[in-house]
């Protein structure tokens, strides 16, 4: 039997071995985002509410903004909403909304018990768009550049840090082009 | 106060594995006899060390002792005693305590059991096995332990996952690990007999009872699983290729090969190398899988709570305990050389066969597993691979290797010839094309799944007839000689008959299973059915029941066949307020011809009850060809103890005859 | 594990759970599509792709939010005329690879594709060598101890 032969399953196991310690540090269910660098889905949602104006995708063209998809169901979304009503009375980039999966009425009453920092909010009660923008849970955010182009998508809470951190270098970067 | 000692056992148990595992390697370099008593007394120390620990934690557990962290976790008063005590292993703490349970259990069997022959090797195998406890006993201590204390304890527990509150998973885990686990045994063997640098088919001899036995409680335990899944899961799934069990799948596939290998390894002192490989990665399968589920590295619905600290420990011991190994076996592997030899046709050349199969299977399903992990560490990719890759890949290798069975049965050792073992074998062909061709005629769905199965399973039940009746004569000398011959008849051929029949049992299940299955699903009102085939399904009324720990709708519905009455069955939806979860009790009228599943869902105040209707055509021969399967592995076993080192045999002249096929 | 960070991890799990509930899954009788031949398309097209916040399952199983919402992109869909490809192609999309059940056959999986051939083939080649190796083992003439115990066989059988 070849000397070689015999040492290969250790050497195979230490390969693994080696996955094995890398993949302790990764998240398993942490999927890439597939919109990045590309335009948003055309879409054109109702209001949340009677009498209010919806969004549509052609609502962010012409800026940096940001769109964020919540639900008032979301507790998450709760702990997040006082940094969004930040960056909204700030002004420095707009915030549009997608509620998503809420019942007729809900997203309303929540946005006026947390306060609305979108300039416009759409109704997704079907979650059509968010399966579209590859949506996995709530809230996630995104960084919509002035053609209309997903340029940045973060899953999760965003607070102080992520402002900072992550999203406001993006929002510079991209009014720079 | 039962909890302080039962974390005091624990500790002791560690200490004497510890100092077993290392007096041993010490003494052994000195040859010092002493040691070997001691290993005994040492081996049985631990099980009873460990056997109080479980004791105190299920104490805990029945009396609801929620000043312990885990009972508070994972337990309630409400919760049926039944229950209660089966959640000291619906944990990540006690299913690890119930690890190292039966780890020492098969420790102590050993010391009860051995002969005093072959005492170095015993030894050494002792000084192996107190490793490993040592290792899975300081990961206890060190990162779960399950007496950690809870100050204040809380009013009450969290209670169980309801999905575990079932007779199915009682039985589950203990079974599996008694599998899983009693390979630890056969690693430590191996390991045992490299160090010591002599493996021949004595060893094999002794070591194959103990395959054995993991083999068929392994066996058992994942057909435990998969029955308590098609039956708790409320649509009759009984394997999905989740993570975790394909972690049991894996041990199972190099088990069986292992099983296998051994004994040709018995026969022809040959194959001692890849025997012995095969003897350490089973375990160290068994213990990767305990690595999935704990360390939160995949995403399963089986996975206990992650925590990445437990992750590295675990980690940590793998690579000790099989790199380690696999060092060894690099280094001595070589000292091993083949004295036997055997034909290109051939049982021998068969069970090579079965163990390249088994191997690719094995291999298959692990990189099947892990790839998606993989991926991740080097790429910002991640991708899926569910049951469609496996059916496309690892079942036609199955069966394939499926075909081989009643051939290599009747093979002879050594040398033997293939053509008259097919003419024997040519009326199980020529009914296994028949039945395949009606299967294909019957059949309204599934038609070439449901066909191929068919004849799998005809060619491969009948080839074990064929080749039993051979054994004895059959019509071919008188009948009550036949009789004599097969009551003659080795244990361990009957094992093989047995197993191998099972097997087509299940294989034939499986297809009826999933070839020929329908459904169907309609809102229905009481007084309203729905037709299935020639079944009408009539729901009859649903009312509110409660439970020790739950609330339930409880549906009753009558299944009719032209307006006779077939069944009238009962299913559940229950909802457990502590836990907030729901779970369905299916109905279930289980026939030999197959099973009508019902299952009802969440009301729609406008539309009614959805009820859920499957017909499983031969479900219930999953569950009897799974006992088959079983009842000829302890068969088997059963075998041994006569043959085992040459007891009980009186020396035979030596004669110059052919061998004859066995 | 500190008892504070435990009991964080314990009230976050229900919530992980709930997202997975296999209480009451495959789709629902509201979800029966009118086309007998496209229902059976739609039920094939569940079981292959992966319900993307569940653990491991296809959105056949699943009765998460999300899975419902995955199912009825799928009729609309069909329903809009699109292949099974073509469907499969729209949430994958969407999702990336990571949505497909099977995965595809492209650079970083050929490994896991190829696997089987390259195993069996490998194998039964090194089986095959095995074998044959074993007839000259077979073929070397006995050594002195190996003619002893054959001449008092033959001695033993020649009194018998």
């Amino acid at each position: 039997m070849n000397r070689v032969f015999l040492f290969l399953p250790l050497v195979i196991f230490l390969v693994m071995g080696l996955y094995f310690g890398l993949g302790l540090r990764q998240d398993p269910s942490a999927i890439p985002s597939q919109q990045i660098d590309r335009p948003l889905p055309e879409f054109d949602l109702p209001g949340i509410a009677d009498g209010e104006p919806g969004l549509s995708s052609a609502d962010l063209v012409g800026q940096v903004s940001l769109l964020n998809v919540f639900g008032s169901w979301c507790p998450p979304c709760a702990i997040e909403h006082p940094m969004l009503m930040q960056i909204s009375r700030s002004g420095r980039v707009p915030i549009y909304g997608v509620d998503w999966r809420d019942r007729p009425g809900d997203g309303a009453a929540w946005l006026a018990r947390h306060g609305n920092p979108f300039a416009r909010v759409g109704d997704d009660p079907q979650g059509r768009l968010a399966i579209d923008l590859g949506i996995t849970g709530a809230p996630e955010t995104f960084v919509i550049d002035q053609e209309g182009r997903v340029r940045f998508h973060h899953v999760g809470i965003v607070d102080e840090t992520v402002w900072r951190d992550t999203l406001l270098p993006v929002i510079v970067a991209l009014e720079a082009e | 106060m039962i909890a302080e000692l039962g974390q005091f056992a624990l500790i002791l148990a560690f200490v004497v594995a510890l100092f077993q595992s290392v007096a041993i390697f010490a003494g052994l370099r000195t040859g010092d006899a002493v040691v070997h008593g001691f290993a005994r007394t040492g081996a049985i120390a631990q099980f009873v060390l460990v056997l109080a620990a479980f004791a105190c934690l299920t104490w805990l557990f029945a009396v609801s002792d929620f000043t312990a962290l885990v009972v508070a976790e994972n337990s309630h008063t409400d919760k049926p005693m039944l229950y209660k005590l089966t959640g000291v292993w619906g944990n990540h703490e006690g299913s690890m305590l119930l690890w190292a349970l039966i780890l020492t259990g098969y420790t102590g069997a050993l010391a009860w059991s051995a002969k005093p022959v072959e005492a170095r090797l015993i030894s050494l195998t002792f000084a192996v096995q107190s490793l490993i406890t040592a290792a899975f006993t300081a990961f206890l201590l060190f990162t779960s332990n399950p007496f950690a204390r809870l100050w204040p304890g809380p009013e009450n527990g969290q209670d169980l996952n309801p999905l575990l509150q079932d007779p199915g998973l009682a039985s589950h885990p203990p079974m599996l690990y008694a599998g899983y686990v009693g390979f630890s045994i056969t690693f430590s063997f191996a390991l045992a007999a490299l160090i010591d640098g002599r493996v021949d088919a004595r060893w094999a001899r002794i070591v194959r009872p103990w395959a054995l036995a993991a083999w068929t409680f392994l066996t058992i335990g994942i057909a435990l699983g998969a029955s308590w899944a098609y039956y708790e899961l409320g649509w009759g799934g009984w394997w999905a290729w989740d993570p975790v069990e394909n972690a049991s799948l894996m041990p199972w596939l190099a088990g069986t090969a292992f099983i296998h290998s051994l004994r040709v390894m018995e026969k022809r002192d040959t194959l001692k190398a890849w025997t012995i490989l095969l003897a350490l990665l089973t375990f160290a399968l068994s213990m990767a899988g305990a690595f999935l589920v704990r360390s939160g590295v995949l995403t399963s619905v089986h996975a206990f709570a992650v925590d990445p600290e437990r992750g590295v420990f675990i980690l940590a011991i793998l690579v000790a305990l099989i790199g380690g190994s696999l060092l060894i076996y690099g280094l001595r592997a070589g000292l091993l050389k083949p004295t036997g030899v055997f034909s290109g046709i051939s049982r021998e050349s068969t069970l090579l066969v079965n163990n390249l199969v088994l191997a690719a299977a094995c291999g298959l399903v692990f990189f099947g597993t892990f790839y998606p992990l993989f991926i991740t560490t080097v790429s910002d990719e991640t991708i899926t691979i569910g049951a469609p890759f496996y059916n496309n890949t690892f079942n036609p290798m199955l069966g394939a290797l499926l075909v081989l069975v009643p051939v290599s049965g009747m093979l002879a050792w050594k040398r033997g010839r293939l053509m008259p073992v097919l003419k024997d074998l040519a009326p199980a062909a020529l009914a296994a094309l028949a039945g395949g061709v009606a299967a294909f005629w019957i059949a309204d769905r599934g038609l070439v799944a449901g066909a191929l199965g068919t004849g799998l399973a005809i060619w491969i039940a009948l080839g074990v007839l064929i080749d039993l009746a051979k054994r004895f004569k059959l019509f071919q000398i008188e009948f009550r000689a036949s009789l004599a011959r097969a009551a003659r008849l080795p244990l361990g051929i009957w094992g093989m008959a047995v197993a191998h029949f099972g097997l087509a049992v299940v294989v034939f299940a499986i297809t009826g299973v999933s070839a020929w299955k329908q459904e169907t699903s309609a809102f229905l009102m009481p007084g309203q059915h729905l037709d299935i085939r020639q079944l009408t399904l009539t729901l009859d009324d649903v009312e509110q029941v409660e439970g020790a720990n739950y609330v339930a709708e409880r549906g009753y519905l009558t299944a009719r066949r032209d307006q006779q009455v077939v069944s009238n069955l009962v299913a559940e939806r229950r909802h457990y307020p502590v836990r907030g979860m729901a779970t369905t009790e299916s109905a279930i009228h289980a026939r030999l011809t197959g099973d009508i599943y019902v299952t009802i869902g969440q009301p729609n105040p406008e539309r009614g009850w959805p009820v859920f209707v499957y017909i499983y055509p031969f479900a219930i021969w999953l569950w009897i060809g799974s006992a088959i399967l079983g009842l000829g592995g302890l068969l088997s076993i059963a075998d041994q103890g006569r043959r085992a080192l040459g007891v009980g045999r009186s020396p035979v002249p030596i004669r110059a005859k052919p061998e004859v096929a066995e | 594990m500190r008892p504070m960070a435990r009991l964080l991890l314990l009230t976050m799990l229900p919530l992980l759970l709930l997202s997975a509930s296999p209480a009451m899954a495959t789709p629902g009788p509201d979800e029966r599509m009118a086309d007998e031949a496209l229902e059976v398309r739609a039920r094939a097209l569940y079981r292959s792709l992966r319900c993307v916040v569940c653990q491991s399952q296809s959105i056949d199983e699943s009765n998460a939010p999300l899975a419902l919402d995955m199912r009825a992109v799928v009729r609309e869909r069909l329903l809009a005329g699109d292949s099974d490809v073509e469907v499969r192609a729209w949430l994958r999309s969407d999702y990336g690879e990571y949505v497909l059940m099977m995965p595809p056959v492209q650079g970083n999986t050929l490994f896991l594709w190829l696997f089987p051939v390259i195993a069996l083939v490998g194998g039964g080649i090194l089986l095959v060598f095995f074998v044959r190796s074993q007839s000259a083992r077979a073929a070397q003439p006995l050594d002195m101890n190996e003619e002893a115990e054959l001449a008092r066989l033959r001695d033993e059988e020649a009194q018998s």
